[in-house]
């Protein structure tokens, strides 16, 4: 198990055709992931890498079964492909794309509330690194090769802090069951709460790492679900301490707008919520070996 | 990006907002004519930068005579103003907005946000105007009224009508309140505008509503499509190297430490400047370098950072993931040898190539200082800042 994604999942690539889709999808490929085809609107018919392209998602899910596709697609068409995929029947998204529009991403969550929960596709990003489930199937840019298969989940903001934190514990042995990237953007198709729910469901992860930073609500609401609602125990590193009020750190999201969206803050409040605070980041992969061994 | 008020306030008149009769002036001279222009006894001279709070700082003079509105003008133009929300550098003041003087009856709070909690437009109003909202939630939240926004239908009368009336309006401007909220939340939709705020909102004497104050600021990820709203952009209100950077493509924000920062990544960017702090130094800058790190991109970051001529000591931390260690090393060894740079410099490369960039390093004889860890890399940052201060004060 693992969740979202694993060795039987089909994928889509959509922006397939273009310079980042074709780069990426034969390096989901070399991984070991079931790419299935893509869609480039105007090149159906063709074969690229291989593999058929499609005009539409609806025709590429109706060929090839897909039921996961990862978008690349440039920030003015993003969102209209991340609906695109939701009503042709896709279970899971990852959009890639950075720079995508706050309004356009208010208008594809309240698109995806449309469908009823059970036909409802999950979206994770956009601005992210994507999702990988360890020797099972990757469906991003990550590099594959640093996550080692194992009983932790990974849930961040952060691409390469999140490769950093995989990267500590396999140094220690301790392997990732699930990886998610839910993006650096101030509205994101998955908050950290709904990520740490599936995790707590899957029974091949025992501990979860969540990597936050400064701006939003996310990470502590997060913290006060893990409280009411969760077993596992859940690790925090909450990036930004020197972050300055009013001052966008390179994320859209990243940002102290409002009280208690500074770093200082949010873990304090983590704190009282029970999770356990990686005190650097450096220390996440320690934390995590300390969680794991004290839940064994 | 954040436009001034006598922009706001032009956008927001086309949209049925009503405004004091008002008008621009880059100089004295200027002042004085537009005081003419407009007529009456009373003006406010308006220090334009892009911050709230100006008022407390000095920004905002009240005339009674020509003589008074020039003094003012000459007080105020080129004057640095430090707000709470400019930070301690302040912002320099280009250009005054001089207008007619009004007769407040009474002063409120109006303003759409992002909610980031409900992934919705929020529009928020307090009868008690004119105080920061922040300030007015922690010391008395239940004067504030929120009411979301369903994005697909958008904003409804009878939401208007429910704010006009927690504002405590009379019923005779109740419609024109809700003309007023109505054209502020489709100037909100129009220009993807990220936050208005009309603070205060005032019932005139005339019982007219007029906004006295108008900031709106724009998401940047939608500026491709707003080309308008991009020509307001006022670069003297803008950190210059922070635009150089956004030239450039690359991200950065300046602070006030003296250890540089070159780094892949917003997260784990926060993630290196929270350990140069907790090894007890002190981050100059926050850059973020992005995916395909090119050598020409090495390079240009290389002198961001230098060109902040409190830097000390500079901190390289990739995790290439996209990147290529081997790519990010030939960059860097180009870029010192190229800017010939004299303050240390600490490199830690990790993830793809990593053997072979380290390699490129090693061979290059620059006296580059390697680090494995992030912890390895914040603690030589922070020692060889430390190290090159006392040289530097002997």
């Amino acid at each position: 198990m693992a969740i979202l994604i694993n060795e039987n999942t089909r994928i889509i690539v959509q922006g397939f055709t273009g310079k980042i889709g074709t780069f990426h999808a034969e390096d989901m490929m070399k991984y070991g992931s079931k790419v299935v085809g893509g869609v480039t609107p105007g090149k159906g018919g063709q074969k690229h890498l291989g593999l058929p392209v499609f005009n539409t998602v609806q025709e590429a899910v109706q060929a090839t079964g897909a039921d996961a596709s990862i978008v690349f697609v440039p920030p003015a068409f993003a969102a209209d492909s991340i609906m695109e995929a939701a009503d042709a029947g896709i279970k899971y998204c990852v959009a890639i794309t950075d720079g995508i529009p706050t309004q356009d991403m208010m208008t594809v969550k309240n698109f995806l509330l449309r469908f009823p929960p059970k036909k409802r596709m999950v979206l994770t990003g956009p601005n992210c690194a994507g999702t990988i489930s360890p020797g099972k199937c990757m469906l991003g840019i990550m590099p594959g090769h640093i996550y080692m298969p194992g009983n932790v989940g990974i849930v961040g903001r952060s691409g390469t802090l999140g490769y950093e934190a995989a990267s500590q514990m396999k140094a220690l042995g301790i392997g990732v069951s699930t990886s998610v990237g839910i993006g650096g953007d101030p509205i994101n198709g998955s908050a950290h709460q709904v990520i740490l729910e599936k995790f707590e469901q899957d029974p091949d992860t025992k501990v979860i790492m969540m990597i936050g930073e400064i701006g939003g609500p996310q990470e502590v609401e997060a913290g006060i679900y893990a409280k009411n609602n969760m077993k596992k125990p859940v690790v925090a590193y909450i990036a930004g301490l020197t972050a300055p009020q009013g001052r966008r750190m390179g994320h859209a999201g990243a940002i102290i707008s409002s009280a208690g969206e500074g770093a200082a803050e949010k873990v304090a409040m983590l704190k009282e919520c029970g999770v356990t605070i990686c005190p650097t980041p450096a220390q996440m992969g320690e934390t995590v070996a300390k969680v794991l061994a004290s839940c064994q | 990006m954040d436009i001034h008020e006598y922009q706001a306030k032009e956008i927001l008149s086309h949209y049925g907002v009503k405004i004091a009769e008002g008008g621009l002036a880059y100089s004295p001279e200027d002042a004085i004519q537009r005081a003419r222009e407009i007529g009456g006894h009373v003006w406010a001279v308006k220090a334009q930068i892009h911050s709230g709070a100006r008022g407390k700082a000095g920004g905002i003079k009240i005339c009674k005579t020509h003589d008074e509105v020039e003094a003012a003008a000459e007080q105020l133009l080129g004057k640095r103003l430090i707000t709470h929300q400019t930070g301690p550098a302040g912002k320099v003041c280009g250009r005054l907005y001089v207008e007619a003087g009004t007769e407040i009856a009474k002063e409120l709070y109006f303003s759409f946000l992002v909610d980031r909690s409900a992934e919705r437009i929020v529009m928020i109003g307090s009868s008690q105007g004119g105080m920061d909202i922040e300030e007015l939630a922690t010391t008395n939240p239940d004067a504030i009224t929120k009411i979301h926004i369903e994005p697909a239908v958008g904003l409804q009368d009878y939401q208007a009508r429910q704010m006009a009336f927690a504002l405590g309006l009379d019923a005779e401007i109740i419609s024109h309140a809700v003309k007023t909220i109505r054209g502020c939340y489709r100037a909100l939709r129009e220009l993807d505008c990220s936050m208005l705020e009309i603070n205060p909102l005032v019932v005139t004497n005339n019982n007219e509503l007029l906004a006295l104050d108008a900031k709106m600021g724009f998401d940047d990820n939608a500026l491709f499509r707003q080309p308008k709203v991009s020509e307001l952009r006022d670069k003297s209100q803008e950190d210059p190297r922070e635009m150089a950077a956004a030239d450039r493509g690359l991200s950065y924000v300046g602070l006030d430490g003296d250890i540089g920062c070159m780094i892949n990544g917003a997260g784990l960017a926060m993630a290196t400047m929270d350990m140069i702090k907790l090894a007890g130094g002190e981050p100059a800058n926050f850059l973020d370098v992005g995916g395909g790190a090119s050598p020409e991109r090495t390079e240009k970051a290389f002198r961001l950072v230098l060109a902040d001529s409190n830097v000390k000591a500079m901190l390289v931390n990739i995790f290439a993931g996209i990147n290529r260690c081997d790519w990010i090393a030939e960059g860097v060894v180009h870029a010192v040898q190229k800017l010939d740079m004299k303050i240390p410099l600490i490199v830690r490369l990790s993830g793809t190539n990593v053997e072979e960039g380290r390699r490129i390093i090693a061979e290059s004889g620059l006296p580059i200082i390697t680090a494995e860890t992030l912890a390895e890399a914040a603690e030589k940052a922070v020692k060889a800042r430390n190290e090159a201060v006392v040289r530097g004060g002997c």
